[in-house]
């Protein structure tokens, strides 16, 4: 086949792609001549209509192995199961946001297109393994977000937010581009199934160069899923962004980061897994200390929902710590349950703030046990799901990643882990306690009981409920997601 | 194994639940149909439990009314319940205290009160779970979900330091039980790479024959969960704030069942399942016991506060149960398994007490009665009974218990005998001189004179308490002849398993031994 052709029938296999590309450009349109709160609802429906179109096409192409566009593109189970799991994160995120960006006034066709164009990113990071599209997705996903952190204009703390986010991004990048032109330039290829070979056939490497650029991967990488000590900007961003962005980032950003660094790392650099599986392994003990340690004292229930963030993206890199590939699909459970139990979190966040002011203190949960006992109650299931107690997801989800640890005879690692999970529950009981312990503080501030909030709330806690007390089916889905690192 | 038609296990875990559920709708208004509903829900599964106690039967060696379903087979998770002699009882236990907490919250808890029976009837289930689950991962799930309802139950409805109080319970059990996990998880992938077969299934891997270095590491991790749970000294430190703090249904559950967690576990998963290990710890753990004997005894002494004296109590009482399962022979575990029992009903006992003359003075300090016999006679009267029973007066359960549990230590070893049995004397020291400054004397505060005497509904729980004071003191066969078969199971199994452990130890470093010797030989 002539490689300057482009056949027009492999264009079926990125549908969902196309479909978010199209709807996002027609919601730009829509923007565009429209204001008010009605254009505001109709892009948000529309972007919810257009997620679930894109989810079905998504759906369709499980079972699908092909390289598409001369290696540059790649249909498989795994990228299939990350695009579900982003473009769920969106449906979610868009349902809440029909509510909160008409309350914050930033719910334009602007908004939810670029709602669309960050998951469009993260589609094409996690499904392809060549650098060069894994770059470029990871750029459309960074942009977006750069954009999304500050449209709270009028808000100092969204501005500074998006703009430190712009900065550290910026360095993050390049040094993650820096690293695959060291590796290119070590190896002469940019395709990561290539140089897995490449690697078997010329071992031992050990270019300083090729080692330098590695360990760059590793920087930015680790910049994108917030691990320590590449997390500064974490609870800053977290913090001054519009909450359900910030539910966006916490969620897809740190799945698509992981979804592209286990699928560079598990196939190109096995072969090396002695040398950097070391480098992670202290990564990964700094992230889950660090994380929770400084989540202890945080006032600010985002803030802390912000360093436990980073101390999860820990306890999934203690399983990337083993490079057992067939036990990868550890993480992708994982990543799933936390992105449920992270969006629920955060959608009881919003419904308790106040207008324009994106502070969440902890003393506004006071009393909320009795004041609204079913976001309490949703609540508190998150808060235990997220410190790991049976029977809710998270448990399960822990479970898998340290029994990957254990199984691989990194007890230590395993017991740091778990040591640190009982840390972690320290300061998500505290949420709780002020939820049912203590009276109310001060003049409460109105809830908002919008049915949306309460839509995703019970979609999440049924999600983790099921995966939780039936794990098989999606552990089975992860296990065949994770077939292609076989 | 006998496998029972009924699933009569999975309805006394699941009922209290599907009780909890329908009470979340009920109206909260309406709190005399919250309680009576809860009251019928525990009745209900109190009589559903008594059929175990006859249809149990008494000589067969292996795990009954087993039920098992695969839950996630391809990583050897299953849904398997059963119970033998040890944890029959315990169920029966769990099951009354349970109706016995319900009557005695009517009237001390007045607030939240749907949350109050929705958290009850939930740490049933939990509780039962823990009882009857056979695989280690529904074993540590039920344990875990055991926390969140007595959490609540302390942080909710407890006293002034009740916060401090959940969170210090929480914390410390938490900590223990994820050593517990990752042993679990070590356990479960050696006993893959041995056999090639994945399983959690505690009945299985009984059957692993485990390094002695990897049985210490793995004995260590489940044995600090479960001394955290007993609670063994110096990990103690939890449970006089949790009492002190915790409303008296919770206390009663606290110290009835909940404790017994952790002596049982020692029993079901950390000796039989590390036995070489286990009695290689045997003089850490009993020193370790009779410190907490004694040293609970002593502190308890000097306690100004009640429950606080109590709670000291327990942690001196429950060092007799670990003295009796370490002495690893028949008079010693069966000993230290009635005490568990006894435990439960005495210091049960003990708080329900207290917590009914709380209801009615708000205070617990000792210094605040004096003279409270001539008041309230009746009161006088269970009070003596149950503080004898504690005491381990011949006649209460609390003798049968504590005498076979120094036998067995007696003959295990002199020392720890003789050690613990100061305990005894120290025991009666602090119980009676309790009794006498709160019961006798003339009443010197004006607020006692005229405190009103038990109702009904106190006499009634109170009888019942005594009921199986008297019954399990003067006939503990019907008790025993349960556990009789389990125990010598479990011995017999221990024993041989642990030397069998040996021999393998011994036949892997001999050889090693031997050739270095040849080694040095051939450099001479």
């Amino acid at each position: 086949m002539d490689a300057s052709i482009i056949p027009a029938c492999e264009f079926r296999w990125i549908m969902p792609e196309i479909m978010l590309t199209g709807w996002a450009l027609l919601l730009l349109i829509i923007g565009g001549v429209t204001k008010g709160p009605v254009a505001s609802k109709t892009s948000g429906v529309l972007c919810v209509i257009g997620s679930i179109f894109a989810l079905y096409f998504t759906l369709n192409l499980w079972g699908t192995n092909l390289d598409v566009f001369n290696q540059l593109y790649t249909i498989d189970n795994y990228g299939t199961f990350f695009k579900a799991l982003f473009l769920c994160i969106l449906i979610l995120v868009s349902i809440v946001s029909l509510r909160y960006a008409d309350r914050e006034g930033i719910g334009s066709g602007e908004y939810y297109a670029l709602l669309m164009f960050g998951v469009l990113g993260m589609m094409v990071m996690t499904s392809s393994h060549h650098f060069i599209t894994i770059f470029i997705g990871l750029e459309v996903m960074s942009l977006s977000i750069y954009v999304l952190c500050g449209l709270l204009r009028g808000n100092a703390t969204s501005v500074e937010a998006s703009l430190k986010y712009f900065l550290l991004g910026a360095f993050a990048t390049a040094f993650l581009l820096y690293g695959m032109a060291m590796i290119y330039g070590s190896t002469g290829i940019l395709d990561v199934v290539e140089l897995k070979k490449y690697f078997l056939l010329k071992q031992p490497f050990s270019a300083t160069m090729f080692v330098i650029g590695l360990g760059f991967l590793i920087v930015g990488f680790g910049f994108k899923i917030a691990s320590v000590p590449f997390h500064m900007w974490t609870p800053d961003v977290y913090q001054g962004a519009p909450t359900s962005i910030t539910a966006y980032m916490a969620t897809g950003v740190k799945a698509a980061a992981f979804g592209a660094l286990i699928r560079v790392f598990f196939t190109a650099f096995i072969p090396f897994q002695f040398g950097w599986s070391e480098i992670i392994w202290v990564l990964a003990v700094l992230t889950m200390c660090v994380g929770n340690i400084t989540a202890l004292v945080q006032h600010d229930v985002k803030r802390m929902l912000a360093y436990s963030s980073i101390a999860h993206a820990g306890y999934i890199l203690v399983a990337f710590v083993t490079a057992d590939r067939a036990l990868a699909s550890s993480m992708l459970y994982y990543l799933m349950a936390y992105s449920f139990m992270n969006i629920g979190a955060f959608t009881v966040v919003i419904a308790l703030e106040k207008k324009g002011d994106n502070n969440s203190e902890i003393d506004g949960f006071a009393g909320l046990g009795v004041r609204h006992p079913f976001y309490a109650l949703c609540m508190s299931i998150f808060l235990l799901s997220l410190a790991g107690v049976p029977p809710l997801a998270g448990f399960m989800g822990k479970f898998y990643v340290f029994s990957t640890a254990v199984k691989a005879e990194y007890y230590w690692l395993a017991v740091i882990g778990f040591l640190n999970s009982a840390v972690a529950a320290y300061y998500y009981l505290r949420v709780m306690m002020y939820m049912y312990f203590k009276e109310t503080i001060g003049e409460p501030g109105t809830v908002d009981r919008a049915p949306q909030y309460g839509l995703v709330m019970i979609i999440c806690i049924w999600a983790l409920l099921h995966m939780g007390i039936f794990p098989k089916t999606f552990l089975t889905i992860a296990q065949k997601a994770v077939g292609i690192f076989g | 194994m006998t496998v029972m038609s009924v699933p009569i296990l999975s309805f006394l875990i699941y009922f209290p639940l599907l009780g909890a559920v329908i009470l979340l709708f009920a109206n909260r208004r309406n709190s005399l149909f919250i309680k009576v509903f809860t009251l019928v829900i525990s009745l209900v599964e109190l009589a559903a439990s008594i059929p175990l106690f006859f249809k149990f039967d008494d000589a067969a060696k292996t795990m009954q009314f087993v039920e098992k379903a695969d839950w996630f087979p391809e990583w050897g998770i299953s849904y398997l319940l059963g119970i033998d002699g040890i944890s029959l009882l315990l169920v029966l236990l769990t099951t009354f205290l349970t109706v016995i907490c319900v009557l005695c919250s009517w009237k001390a808890i007045e607030e939240r009160v749907k949350e109050y029976y929705i958290t009850f009837l939930f740490l049933e289930t939990a509780m039962i779970g823990t009882l009857c689950a056979l695989d280690l991962v529904l074993f540590y799930v039920f344990w875990e979900l055991m926390l969140i309802p007595m959490y609540l139950l302390i942080g909710v409805w407890g006293g002034p330091r009740r916060i401090y109080a959940a969170i210090k319970f929480f914390l410390f059990t938490m900590a223990g039980s994820v050593l517990m996990l990752v042993a679990i998880l070590t356990l479960y992938f050696y006993y893959y790479n041995a056999t090639g077969i994945y399983t959690f299934s505690v009945l299985e891997l009984y059957k692993a024959s485990i390094p002695i270095v990897k049985q210490y590491w793995l004995f260590g991790a489940f044995a600090l969960s479960f001394a955290i749970k007993v609670p063994m000294f110096p990990v103690h430190t939890w449970l006089p704030d949790a009492h002190t703090e915790a409303p008296t249904a919770g206390s009663v559950i606290l110290a009835g069942v909940l404790l017994k967690m952790g002596t049982y576990g020692f029993i079901r998963f950390a000796i039989p399942l590390f036995p070489a290990a286990a009695i290689d710890a045997v003089p850490l753990m009993s020193v370790l016991a009779v410190i907490g004997i004694i040293y609970g005894a002593i502190v308890s002494m000097m306690q100004p506060d009640l429950k606080r004296l109590i709670a000291f109590s327990s942690v001196s009482h429950l060092g007799y149960v670990m003295l009796g399962i370490f002495a690893f022979n028949m008079q010693g575990v069966q000993g230290g398994i009635y005490q568990m029992l006894n435990h439960g009903i005495s210091t049960g006992g003990l708080f329900l007490i207290v917590g009914m003359i709380y209801e009615r003075r708000h205070t617990r300090m000792i210094s605040d009665f004096g003279g409270i016999a001539k008041v309230m006679p009746i009161f006088a009267v269970f009070f003596m009974i149950i503080t004898l029973s504690s005491i381990a007066l011949p006649g209460t359960n609390g003798f049968v218990g504590e005498f076979l549990i120094l036998l067995g230590a007696f003959k295990s070893n002199v020392v720890y005998g003789t050690l613990a049995t100061t305990g005894v004397v120290l025991g009666a020291v602090y119980m009676l001189w309790m009794f006498q400054r709160v019961m006798f004397g003339v009443v010197t505060k004006e607020e006692n004179k005229n405190l009103k005497d038990l109702g009904g509904r106190e006499i009634l729980i109170l009888v019942s308490m005594v009921f199986f004071i008297i019954l399990m003191g003067v006939y503990p066969k019907m008790f025993f002849k349960k556990m009789d078969t389990t125990v010598v199971e479990y011995l017999a199994f221990v024993k041989s398993k642990s030397a069998q452990s040996r021999v393998l130890e011994q036949n892997t470093v001999a050889p090693r031994v031997a050739r270095e010797e040849a080694n040095t030989n051939l450099t001479r």
